[in-house]
């Protein structure tokens, strides 16, 4: 049901907005241009930032850095009762999204999306967005390099996210 | 803050790469992620194309003004300072409202116009505002009611229920958005206090 209603929200949003303009006599199609045409010009405000930041966490997904962190990490998650094999996909996805895609996969496949480690790995999957990348597109757009404590704010919260995520599995689904 | 993060990002990678010899893996990233870059910005294109002429028209006929109103009670809640700023409320409202219906595409070209408008307030141009800090801050976090992606993927993999992780899902990124706008004041009030004494 939810699949379904999720593929008609996109295309009710298009069409309502397209026929509302019709409605109020817009000039639909030269204001889309118009739009569409500062679209462009935000991208290559964007393009120095986004290659930067791409090409260090490219560099930093290869590197084993992730290995390392998870192993430093593995004892305080013991302590607080969340599995172990989803500090890497917590790790990696303020930085990537497409990394903590891959390792929520791997969890799916292996451990099966009913599990209780599929289980809180969806949840840390639908529960973040990949900060880094939000605050640098962002700030970068209009040309702040002071961010002030921007990046701190984002991370604890999903810092959060990974403290939460196991306590309210078990709270709602056992 | 891009001057600190990427040299970190950077020197941490060649580091790690040393140690677990892994160097020949992190050499084939240096060119690949030029690659991946140029992908993602294609992406964003027409992203912000599309989503930019959208915009344009949901402006130009008053959509933006309608959801803008009825919404209006809490985005004024939490950003009390530019209640009078309707502008740059409008915006931020429209990214709120994809963002919470799951339209993550359009979210964020709503949002970087919401980021315009709010320069357009800004007394220094080079130093992120207070509100700029908060709404940026709520974009970090998951905003969506139902995680449409997860579950899709989870039903894929064979799971009896899909959505049984909801009520978790939701109740984990209510804290985590509510953390994050709490610690953006906090840190706003912190670092205000400071610039005055």
């Amino acid at each position: 049901m939810v699949d379904t209603l999720s593929y008609w929200v996109l295309p009710v949003t298009v069409t309502v907005t397209v026929l509302f303009g019709l409605y109020k006599r817009v000039k639909v199609f030269d204001c889309f241009m118009e739009g569409a045409k500062k679209g462009l010009h935000t991208v290559y405000e964007l393009l120095p930032s986004i290659t930067g930041l791409v090409v260090a966490v490219t560099m930093l997904k290869a590197s084993g850095a992730l290995t390392i962190f998870s192993e430093v990490f593995a004892p305080l998650a013991d302590k607080l009762n969340i599995p172990s094999e989803v500090i890497p996909m917590a790790l990696i996805s303020p930085v990537s999204g497409g990394g903590s895609m891959t390792f929520f996969e791997q969890v799916l496949k292996e451990h099966g999306p009913d599990s209780f480690l599929g289980q809180v790995a969806s949840v840390l999957m639908g529960s973040t967005d990949t900060t880094l990348y939000a605050v640098t597109v962002y700030y970068s757009a209009i040309g702040i390099r002071n961010t002030r404590h921007t990046l701190y704010a984002g991370l604890l919260a999903d810092f959060t996210t990974f403290l939460l995520a196991s306590f309210f599995v078990r709270m709602t689904l056992y | 803050m891009m001057n600190y993060v990427f040299p970190v990002l950077v020197v941490l990678s060649f580091i790690s790469a040393a140690a677990t010899g892994s160097m020949s893996e992190l050499s084939a990233a240096v060119i690949e992620g030029g690659t991946n870059a140029v992908e993602l910005l294609i992406r964003l294109v027409s992203m912000l194309c599309l989503w930019g002429g959208i915009m344009e028209i949901a402006d130009r006929s008053g959509v933006t003004k309608g959801i803008s109103k009825l919404l209006s009670p809490l985005i004024k809640l939490i950003f009390p300072r530019i209640r009078r700023e309707k502008d740059a409320l409008e915006a931020i409202t429209m990214n709120i409202t994809a963002n919470v219906l799951g339209l993550g595409n359009a979210a964020t070209p709503l949002g970087l116009e919401a980021m315009r408008r709010l320069q357009n307030i800004n007394s220094d141009t080079s130093r992120a505002s207070d509100e700029m800090v908060v709404f940026v801050v709520m974009n970090t976090a998951a905003m969506h009611i139902i995680p449409t992606t997860v579950a899709t993927l989870r039903g894929q993999y064979g799971s009896v229920s899909p959505m049984s992780i909801l009520p978790a899902s939701f109740l984990t990124s209510f804290c985590a958005l509510f953390v994050a706008v709490l610690s953006a004041k906090l840190g706003n009030r912190f670092k205000r206090g400071k610039h005055h004494g």
